[in-house]
């Protein structure tokens, strides 16, 4: 069984917002990682 | 977690896209955070200070690396999984999720984790990860799991390398520390495992996974709990006797030990029941155990 169009948007929806949020962390995070390195290298 | 499906469908539909909740159902959050939690200790316990953000992103790779082979292991077992009573609900055999989905995430996890560690802390811990993750997967998953009753004791290797990728990530260097920490952790599995085991031996029984209990007998597997329990007590008191630890994980050690000793004794006296409550106070005091072992050599690093 197919599941309802509005059951597939709400999840399509839910997955890109989500992912949005963990792409921005990792964005923060490997800025952070790439700032603590230079700190150490120094 | 419980799965996401929505109620107006099927349970055995297989969906053209899984709910969020389902993939982080596959990364088996509640059994990766004692995998985080002891790769945490002994970052902690290692003589180098790690930068934070260098030590929460290796924690954070510890977790996603755990997350992986979790997956892949619901990937490659959701035959077994549509056996048993305790597993039915995971998102595969439930038909929330399909197959290719989750190896697809699984691989994909665990590449990702394996890389970030490497990049942000050095390729020897990375190499570690990478090795218990295969491990996990390959050795105890699809090699050993449904050929030998063996399988939990060979395949616990793989629960026991988060010390070692902690301790690697804050050093770049291995110690016997870590090595002992890593032998603590591989000893305390099968206690913890077959105490699980006891008390849900019907369902490996039904799905024909060849667990102690189901294979030798409940008799014999509660013998064996206490000769491993024996060990792990002996493995932890070892970074006492070689002054790799302090007063506060000596006393930690002592006084969680014992009870370690008691409950697998009770567990041997017994005999099967209904409720199986000394297996469960067992299976319940072994996550206790492990989490206040660990937890000592972190309080006792910081008092260092």
């Amino acid at each position: 069984m197919i599941p309802a169009e509005p059951e597939i948007r709400r999840r399509q929806q839910s997955r890109v917002r989500i992912m949005g949020v963990i792409l921005a962390a990792f964005a923060i995070l490997v800025f952070a990682i790439t700032i603590a390195k230079m700190g150490i290298n120094r | 977690m419980t799965g996401a499906a929505s109620p107006t469908l099927s349970a055995g539909s297989a969906l053209p896209l899984a709910d969020w909740r389902d993939l982080v159902a596959l990364t088996k959050p509640r059994v990766m955070s004692l995998v985080v939690f002891t790769a945490f200790a002994a970052m902690i316990a290692a003589p180098a200070p790690v930068h934070p953000v260098l030590g929460f992103t290796a924690v954070l790779c510890v977790a996603l690396g755990a997350g992986a082979a979790a997956a892949l292991n619901m990937w490659w077992e959701s035959d077994l999984d549509a056996l048993m009573a305790r597993t039915r609900n995971r998102p595969i055999p439930a038909g929330r999720m399909s197959r290719e989905a989750a190896l697809h995430f699984g691989v994909g996890l665990g590449a990702f984790s394996v890389l970030l560690m490497g990049l942000a802390t050095n390729w020897l811990a990375a190499a570690i990860l990478a090795a218990s993750i295969l491990f996990y997967v390959l050795v105890y998953t699809i090699w050993l799991k449904r050929r030998t009753p063996q399988n939990i004791v060979i395949g616990g290797a793989a629960g026991a390398f988060p010390p070692l990728i902690g301790w690697a990530a804050a050093t770049g260097d291995i110690a016997t520390l870590p090595i002992l920490l890593f032998l603590i952790v591989f000893l305390w599995t099968p206690p913890h495992f077959w105490s699980l085991a006891l008390f849900v031996r019907g369902d490996y029984a039904a799905a024909g996974v060849p667990m102690l209990p189901v294979v030798a007998g409940e008799r014999t597997t509660r013998i064996h709990i206490m000769a491993y329990a024996v060990a792990t007590v002996a493995a932890s008191l070892a970074p006492v006797a070689l002054g790799l630890a302090g007063p506060v994980y000596a006393v930690a050690a002592i006084a969680l030990g014992v009870p370690f000793l008691v409950f697998p004794a009770r567990v041997l006296g017994g005999q099967s029941n209904e409720t199986m409550a000394r297996e469960k106070r067992l299976f319940a005091y072994s996550i206790l155990y492990l989490f206040g072992l660990f937890g000592a050599l972190i309080a006792d690093a910081l008092l260092r």
